[in-house]
C-alpha cells in the first residue's frame, strides 16, 4: 500500500531556502489528500468492473458522476434546501448556545436550576421527539420542525463548551482583574469572553456537522415527502432503485458537511491566529 | 535612598494582622509591618511561612482575621478605599493575558480605568522603553522569553504609577543569568521612579542584593522574626555581590533564617 511517490514530510529542522508561495502550499498540503481520494475511486472503479458487481449493489463511481451531471438542478436544489435548514439551526445553535452558557455562568443558582434539563435535553433522542415537532409545526411547515430538531442537536455542544470556556478563566489572571477593581461587564468582557473564545470555537465546530447530521436525520424521520432536501433524495432514489442517485446525494452531502467544517475551521484559525497555542502548529 | 525621617508617614501599614483559614490553619499570627516611601523591603522567609499571604493581604485581594491594614491613599476613618492603580503587583507568573500584545497588556490597567489607547500610547511606549521591550509592544506573550514576560508583568504594574509595588516571588522561575540581569534593572527602575516595594523571596541572596531592609518571617504561625537593614549604597551592580559587606550581610540574614527555621 505505500506509495514511493508521495513526498515524506521534511524535517522541521531542515532550511527552506525559499519560502514556498501560496499555491505550493496548498498543493503541498491538499495534494495527497486528493491522491488518496483518487486512488480509492480508481480502485472502486476497476473492482467494480473486474468483479461485474451490479449497479444496484454498488455502482461505479463513473455512473454516479454521471448522475450527478444528469439530476444536477435536481440535487442542487436539494442541497440548497438542506443547507438552509443547516446553517439556519447552526447559527442559532450559536447564539443560543452563548446566550444559554452567559446565563448558566451568571450566578451558581441558575446553573443548579437549569443545567440539568439542558442534559436532559441532550440526552433525549431526537429521532424520538421528532414526530412530536412535526406535528407541532404542521405538515405545511416542515421546513421549521426541521430546523428545530437539528438546532437541538447543534445546541449541547455549543453551551456545554461555552459553560466550560468561561469558567475556565486563569486564576492569576483573575487576581489581575481584581487588583484594578474591574467590574463584572469589564471581568467578562476582557477576561472570561476572550478566555472562553477557544471552547467556544470548539463547541461551534462540533456544533456545526451535527447540525449537518440533525438536519438529514430529521428529515429521513418526517419523510413524508413534504421536504425536499437531501436526504428525501436518497430516500425517494431507494424506493426507485436508482442507487447512482443515491450515492450522487450522500457524496454531495459529504462535501457539504466537510465545506461547513473546513469554513469554522478557517474562523478558529483566523480568531485565534497568534495567541493560541492549538493555531501555532510548528510555528515555535 | 530611605526617606525614613522621623514623622514620615508609612506607605503602607499593618497592625497585628491575622489570618485564619476556615481549616483552622494559622497562616499569619499578628503581624505588623509599616513601610516608608522610597524603601525596598523584602519579606524573606521558608515556604508556608505566609509571605506571600501577607502581601495578597496588602493588596486587598485576599482578606485577613484580624488586625488593620492601611493601604496607600486609603482613609478608613473618612471611608476612602486605595484609588485601583495605587498598587502595582507583579505576581510569580507573568499573569499576561495570552490574547493580548504586549502593548494591550500594559494598557490593560489604564484601560480598566478608561483610559484609551490614544491616550495611553506615550506612557506606555515610554515604560516599555524603560524595562526594554520598546521593539516588542506588538508581540504576544507567547512569542516571548520567560525573562521578557516578567518585564511586560513590571511595565503592566508600574503604568498606572502606583504609590507601592508589591512583588511575590516574581523571579523565581528565571535562570540565574536572567534573574540578576532583571534585578538590577529593577533597582535603576525603582531608583529613577522613586517608588516604594515590597518584595517577597526566599533567596537571600537575592534579598541583601535589592533591598535597604530584609524582614525575615518564621512559619508556623506565620509571623515575623527579625529584621534586618542593608546600608549599602544605591546603585548596586554586579561588583557589589562580590563585596565584603554583601558576603556579611549574607550570612547575617542566613543566620536569622536560621533561627527562624528553628524556633
Amino acid at each position: 500500500m505505500a506509495d514511493e511517490s508521495l513526498p515524506l514530510p521534511r524535517a522541521r529542522t531542515g532550511k527552506l531556502v525559499e519560502r514556498p508561495s501560496r499555491l505550493t502550499r496548498a498543493l503541498r498540503e491538499s495534494g495527497p489528500t486528493v491522491a488518496a481520494g483518487l486512488a480509492v475511486l480508481a480502485l472502486w472503479e476497476i473492482s467494480v468492473h473486474a468483479f461485474g458487481i451490479s449497479k444496484f449493489v454498488l455502482p461505479p463511481p463513473s455512473m454516479i458522476i454521471a448522475s450527478m451531471i444528469r439530476d444536477f438542478p435536481y440535487l442542487m436544489h436539494a442541497l440548497a434546501f438542506t443547507a438552509g435548514i443547516t446553517i439556519a439551526a447552526f447559527a442559532a445553535a450559536v447564539v443560543s448556545g452563548i446566550l444559554g452558557g452567559l446565563l448558566l455562568t451568571l450566578h451558581r443558582d441558575v446553573e443548579r436550576m437549569l443545567w440539568p434539563y439542558a442534559i436532559a435535553l441532550q440526552v433525549t433522542p431526537m429521532v424520538a421527539i421528532a414526530p412530536l415537532v412535526i406535528i407541532w409545526v404542521g405538515l405545511d411547515r416542515v421546513w421549521l420542525g426541521l430546523m428545530i430538531l437539528a438546532w437541538l442537536v447543534a445546541f449541547f455542544p455549543m453551551l456545554a463548551n461555552t459553560v466550560q470556556g468561561l469558567k475556565s478563566a486563569d486564576r492569576g489572571l483573575q487576581d489581575v482583574m481584581s487588583l484594578y477593581q474591574a467590574s463584572r461587564w469589564q471581568r467578562f468582557r476582557h477576561l472570561q469572553l476572550p478566555a472562553a473564545l477557544p471552547y467556544i470555537l470548539t463547541g461551534a465546530r462540533i456544533s456545526s456537522s451535527l447540525a449537518v447530521i440533525g438536519g438529514v436525520v430529521a428529515e429521513f424521520v418526517a419523510g413524508s415527502g413534504s421536504s425536499t432536501g437531501l436526504a428525501w433524495v436518497i430516500v425517494e432514489s431507494g424506493t426507485m432503485l436508482d442507487v447512482p442517485r443515491m450515492f450522487a446525494a450522500l457524496f454531495i452531502l459529504s462535501i457539504f458537511g466537510l465545506a461547513i467544517w473546513r469554513l469554522t475551521s478557517m474562523v478558529q484559525a483566523r480568531l485565534l491566529s497568534r495567541w493560541h497555542e492549538s493555531e501555532l502548529g510548528g510555528e515555535r | 535612598m530611605t526617606d525614613m525621617t522621623p514623622g514620615a508617614q508609612p506607605v503602607m501599614r499593618m497592625q497585628s494582622l491575622d489570618k485564619v483559614y476556615p481549616n483552622g490553619t494559622v497562616a499569619l499570627k499578628k503581624l505588623s509591618l509599616d513601610v516608608y516611601p522610597g524603601e525596598f523591603v523584602s519579606l524573606l522567609g521558608p515556604s508556608g511561612c505566609g509571605k506571600s499571604t501577607a502581601l495578597k493581604i496588602a493588596a486587598g485581594l485576599t482578606g485577613h482575621s484580624a488586625g488593620r491594614v492601611q493601604r496607600p491613599g486609603e482613609d478608613e476613618a473618612k471611608g476612602i478605599r486605595a484609588r485601583a492603580g495605587d498598587i502595582g503587583f507583579v505576581f510569580q507568573e507573568p499573569n499576561l493575558m495570552p490574547w493580548l500584545t504586549v502593548f494591550d497588556n500594559v494598557h490593560l490597567p489604564l484601560k480598566l480605568a478608561g483610559v484609551s489607547r490614544a491616550e495611553a500610547r506615550a506612557d506606555i511606549a515610554a515604560i516599555l522603553d524603560t524595562v526594554g521591550l520598546g521593539g516588542f509592544r506588538d508581540s504576544y506573550p507567547r512569542e516571548l522569553s520567560g525573562g521578557m514576560k516578567m518585564r511586560v508583568s513590571i511595565a503592566r504594574a508600574l503604568v498606572t504609577k502606583p504609590k507601592l509595588l508589591l512583588m511575590d516571588e516574581p523571579f523565581a522561575a528565571l535562570d540565574e543569568i536572567t534573574r540578576n540581569k532583571i534585578s538590577q534593572d529593577l533597582l535603576e527602575l525603582w531608583q529613577a521612579t522613586g517608588s516604594t516595594v515590597i518584595f517577597v523571596t526566599h533567596s537571600v541572596f537575592e534579598s541583601v542584593f535589592l533591598s535597604n531592609r530584609i524582614v525575615v518571617m518564621a512559619a508556623r504561625p506565620g509571623r515575623i522574626i527579625g529584621e534586618i537593614g542593608v546600608a549599602a549604597p544605591y546603585p548596586r551592580d554586579a561588583a557589589f555581590r562580590v563585596s565584603p559587606d554583601y558576603t556579611a550581610h549574607c550570612r547575617d540574614v542566613s543566620a536569622l533564617l536560621t533561627r527562624a527555621m528553628e524556633s
